[in-house]
């Protein structure tokens, strides 16, 4: 493929925060470009490297193993104001699961320990005493427009929302942030965080689209726009998935 | 009162079956424990030479049905619980089926049930073989499932007669349950022929758990399975005491040679031939090696080792591990889909066969499949697309499955999308011409509903579901 135009993908620390097949996110945006002749160039982050600043239009980070996790909680911090400064100039940003953990201020640990953040959404989590699991259906609502998104949510934290992010949706059924609020996931301008995997963007390529369409954007202005796929196959994986949602609340 | 209990909980499973409801191998386990909660462990004491127990995320069904045949031909009355479940109730019910004179029990035990079912029935050996990622909705991070074998281990340690552990010395975390431990017995694959190039994608195990170093392989064979060492610390893998020196692997099954010790002179090897098929498998077989000569020196036995070979080389594939129904002029291979690394070892199995593929893949969501179906992205699917000439797929989440081909690349003309197992087997043989082999993959209870299906058309004899 001879692309005019690349989307340049940071994916952060893909060996440890792999956990809930966050390689399918990545396939997504890798296919739902090549479908548009773009490019998708994809820049790996391991412990102890730094993240180039500006060189980015889209960053991921995904959930791990709770000792990885507290690994890559440290090893951010170094690259904490580039990611910082990439989301300010408005590249996409998605946080899933450990993700949305690392993105707010703190994680206090089952046993207290509190760890830091990237502060980039304003938002902290808590280690509750039981794991929230089970099918996730929410309504989601970014820039005026409301969807149905579905997934699956295995995690212990508790997160709950700041002043200045507002959540990525209202829970249909499951469990959310917290369990209590009925929120679930955050965002503020072009950063999304959420507890959603299964994972998140196969089923759902209305938010797949939504981040492509940012990370164009930061790249190439309004220059570039997605042509609409036919989507056949992902509509009825949705369908079927919020049904087994429905037959098992 | 025991016995009492033991009457009532064998009536139930009579009832049932009579009732034609299923189920009959695990509930008088249920009604037991019900009765009696502390039935495993007064059933196991009664058990001459004790338990034996088997654990593992990948394998133990049929390494614990290896064992099963060479403990039976060394001459030892056995009770084991390969026809029912893995938890507590089926242990309970096999003791239960086996209360008249039986001196070994034999178990396969899920891997989050080891703690408990150990506790009970203080085992004189125990086998633990692998650890892989396996349904997180269910076992939680692999992280904290090492973490408990190694406290289980530290508590049989301190048992009055601590049991022989027979490790996996290929898996770095099953090797480091064993390190500075007395009574290991080592086993692994020192054939490095079939060796792949790199970790599994999402790989585990892949920090020292001695250092917290990332670790070096040298060998990639199974996963996270193979030859490593530690690059900062002395944690190496250690020198199999039972070890597959040479493995041919075949459509059908395999051509293994397996480093055997003796008890005066030199080691000896032997080669067998398995109908069970892949690597996996060959690290099946040298388990039930080695646990059976771990048992045969707990128990002070001499052993014909001859008689082992020939019944590990007669066990044929367990259900749904490999096994081959025929159906007319054509034939259905079962294959059980897990877990990444046990899928990923089905695909290498596949593509061992030769000519172009017909594939039928079914995915439920149920419980005993673990209700997130996350895991499906994490399968190499990607090396069968050359190969395929059809592919079916199925069961509850069949689309999910579609859109994990779709978004691998795969060539959406060739797939056929059908939920309901009846219509989506018979999609698929329609596919397979006269003569060839559909490649079946279901998950658990997609493996039973197409049992059903296959009984319900005459094919199979009937199976007792334990779901
Ligand atoms: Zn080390």
């Amino acid at each position: 493929m001879n692309a005019a135009y690349t989307v340049r993908l940071c994916h952060l620390y893909p060996e440890m925060m792999n956990i809930y097949a966050d390689r399918g996110n990545i396939a997504v945006f890798r296919q739902r470009l090549a479908w548009r002749d773009i490019a998708l160039e994809i820049t790996e982050i391991g412990l102890g490297d730094i993240v180039d600043p500006g060189q980015h239009d889209l960053y991921y980070l995904g959930g791990g193993q709770d000792r990885d996790q507290n690994l890559v909680a440290k090893d951010l911090a170094a690259n904490a104001a580039t990611l910082q400064a990439a989301a300010d100039a408005g590249a996409a940003q998605l946080y899933v699961c450990g993700g949305i953990q690392l993105a707010g201020h703190q994680y206090v640990t089952a046993d207290g320990t509190s760890l830091p953040g990237l502060g980039i959404l304003d938002l902290v989590t808590e280690a509750g005493a039981t794991r929230l699991i089970g099918d996730l259906v929410i309504d989601a609502t970014i820039e005026g427009t409301t969807q149905r998104v579905v997934g699956y949510e295995n995690h212990a934290g508790r997160t709950r929302l700041g002043a200045s992010c507002v959540p990525l949706g209202r829970v249909v059924s499951g469990h959310g942030n917290d369990g209590e609020s009925g929120n679930e996931g955050a965002v503020l301008n072009h950063v999304i965080g959420t507890y959603l995997h299964g994972p998140l963007l196969p089923k759902n390529p209305w938010l797949a689209d939504l981040l492509l369409g940012w990370a164009l954007e930061h790249r190439y202005g309004q220059d570039v726009a997605l042509r609409p796929l036919e989507d056949a196959v992902e509509a009825r994986a949705h369908t079927a998935a919020i049904g087994r949602a429905g037959v098992r609340r | 009162m025991r016995r009492l209990a033991g009457f009532i909980a064998n009536a139930s499973g009579w009832l049932s079956r009579r009732l034609g409801r299923g189920g009959g191998t695990t509930l008088p386990g249920v009604v037991l424990l019900k009765l009696r909660p502390h039935a495993l462990a007064e059933y196991a004491a009664d058990l001459h030479h004790g338990s034996i127990l088997v654990s593992a995320t990948n394998g133990k069904t049929t390494t614990t049905r290896l064992l099963a045949a060479a403990t039976r031909v060394a001459g030892y009355h056995v009770v084991t619980n390969t026809e029912g479940s893995n938890l507590e109730r089926g242990i309970a019910a096999a003791l239960l089926k086996g209360a008249n004179g039986a001196e070994v029990g034999l178990f396969e035990v899920d891997e989050a049930a080891l703690t408990s079912v150990a506790a009970s029935t203080q085992p004189q050996v125990v086998v633990l073989m692998n650890l892989f990622r396996d349904q997180l909705d269910r076992y939680g991070e692999l992280e904290t499932l090492v973490d408990k074998w190694r406290d289980l281990l530290d508590d049989l340690a301190a048992q009055h007669e601590p049991p022989m552990l027979v490790l996996n010395a290929d898996d770095p975390n099953i090797a480091a349950l064993g390190r500075d431990r007395d009574n290991v017995v080592w086993f692994g694959v020192d054939d490095t022929s079939h060796a792949v190039a790199h970790l599994a994608h999402a790989a585990d195990a892949t920090m020292c758990r001695n250092c917290g170093a990332p670790l070096e392989h040298t060998v990639v064979l199974v996963g996270h399975l193979g030859h490593w060492h530690c690059p900062n610390c002395d944690a190496t893998r250690p020198s199999p005491t039972i070890s597959a020196t040479q493995i041919a692997l075949t459509p059908s099954g395999q051509h293994i040679t397996v480093r055997y010790p003796t008890n005066a002179g030199p080691p000896i090897t032997m080669t067998i031939d398995s109908p069970l098929p892949g690597l996996h498998n060959s690290y099946n077989i040298v388990a039930a090696f080695a646990a059976s000569w771990a048992i045969a020196a707990r128990t002070q036995r001499p052993q014909d080792v001859d008689a082992v070979a020939r019944v590990i080389a007669e066990t044929k594939p367990a259900f749904g591990r490999g096994e081959i129904i025929s159906i007319d002029d054509k034939r259905i291979q079962l294959l059980l889909a897990k877990n990444p690394t046990g899928v990923n070892q089905n695909v290498r199995t596949l593509l061992n066969s030769p000519g172009e593929l017909h594939v039928l893949v079914l995915l439920n969501d149920r419980t005993a499949d673990g209700q997130d179906v996350s895991w499906i992205w994490d399968v190499d699917w990607e090396p069968l697309r050359p190969r395929l000439a059809s592919l079916t797929l199925g069961g509850d989440r069949a689309w999910d499955l579609a859109l994990r081909f779709q978004y691998g690349g795969f060539d959406m003309d060739k797939i056929k999308v059908a939920p309901d197992p009846s219509n989506a087997l018979d999609i698929a043989l329609n596919d397979t011409l006269p003569g060839q082999t559909l490649h079946a993959l279901p998950t658990y209870t997609a493996m039973i509903d197409l049992r059903r299906v296959l009984t319900q058309r005459g094919y199979t004899a009937a199976y007792w579901s334990d779901e």
